[in-house]
């Protein structure tokens, strides 16, 4: 546990650095995530105290958008007037987003599939 | 008032404990109603929390002051979602190309279909530029809606309608599309609804977990670039 955290929050604080220094529009955390990523890639092997604790921190991680999802009242008043068209577009914009990503990228790697089983 | 009141309302104690009992209490109501959309525990722990400062007359920021432990152990969280992609390494060494493809096709129907509605229903045009970037994670979102003349809170309002939505949205579409694997439904989830939608996906799988996180992450940046490009285009 100790390790995992070390490990986490020093890969996070490289990224934030790098996202700050660079004025990258990615934040810190993802910069994070791609360059352990890399690590695990030149190591060829996941450390086991990463192994063991990224299951069980991820396995809550529904939790950690409490706090800013809550956030939210703080701009009722702003958003009354237009709750309604609001909803709706971000329904169906949300829907639109899903259905194109997910049959665009079915579509691709069924492709990618068949070509490969015919060479 | 009653001091023992007035120092729980000022203690970071409450905030966090709150927190914890909301979330678990969201989690008791999923299970009991088999994981029903609608008792989504982002959604349901959100509610429970504002009911409680709302009753209590607890302002955010006193929430916030014990609230804040929590959120900030996002950004350690998120790095870990490493693990579960590499774990899917040869996955996406293989789909690599159509990944991007898909990435920068679904970030550009985000950003249009959210642009052209606004402008449908005649929304004013500051609320329409801070609705652009819904599809990212909040701290990208609120930066992108100020460079292009947009309202940044509004702007984090409505990623986490979007994020909402799209969680809430997703068992319905795995139904609606029972053949998709779970690298498409993660990939489309983080697209569409970031961080957590990714939450959500997590709870199908380790998989879709880590290819919304990695399509969370990624569609940031092709956001932060595509959102200037769509304003002049729509000539916003």
């Amino acid at each position: 546990m100790l390790n995992a955290l070390i490990w986490l929050l020093g890969f996070q604080l490289i990224g934030e650095l790098i996202s700050r220094s660079l004025s990258l529009p990615l934040p810190g955390s993802v910069i994070g995530m791609l360059l352990l990523f890399l690590t695990f890639s030149v190591r060829k092997t996941i450390p086991d105290h990463l192994k063991q604790t990224a299951p069980r921190l991820l396995s809550h991680f529904s939790l950690l958008f409490i706090p800013a999802g809550v956030g939210i009242v703080l701009w009722r008043k702003m958003l009354q007037p237009y709750a309604l068209s609001l909803f709706l577009i971000i329904v169906v914009s949300t829907l639109a987003t899903w259905v194109v990503s997910a049959v665009v990228l079915h579509v691709l790697q069924n492709r990618h599939n068949a070509a490969r089983g015919q060479s | 008032m009653n001091p023992a009141f007035d120092w729980a309302v000022h203690s970071p104690l409450t905030g966090l404990f709150l927190t914890l009992l909301a979330y678990r209490l969201a989690l008791a109501l999923n299970r009991r109603c088999h994981g029903h959309p609608l008792t989504n525990t982002v959604l349901i722990g959100m509610v429970l929390v504002i009911a409680a400062l709302s009753a209590s007359g607890m302002s955010y920021e006193q929430y916030m002051q014990g609230a804040r432990f929590i959120h900030l152990l996002l950004g350690p969280a998120t790095v870990a979602l490493a693990v579960p992609l590499y774990n899917n390494f040869l996955r996406l060494r293989k789909s690599a190309v159509a990944l991007l493809s898909t990435l920068v096709i679904g970030g550009l129907v985000g950003i249009l279909t959210g642009g052209l509605l606004g402008m449908a229903v005649g929304l004013p045009r500051p609320v329409l530029l801070s609705l652009l970037p819904r599809s990212v994670t909040t701290p990208i979102a609120m930066g992108i809606a100020e460079q292009v003349g947009g309202i940044p809170s509004l702007a984090a309002a409505g990623v986490i309608l979007t994020g909402i939505v799209g969680a809430v949205m997703l068992k319905w579409l795995k139904q609606r599309f029972p053949h998709f694997d779970d690298v498409t439904l993660g990939f489309a989830t983080g697209i569409a609804a970031h961080g957590i939608g990714t939450a959500r996906a997590l709870q199908y799988s380790e998989t879709a977990g880590a290819f919304s996180g990695l399509a969370m992450g990624l569609n940031g940046l092709v956001t932060a670039v595509l959102v200037p490009l769509v304003c002049s285009l729509l000539h916003l």
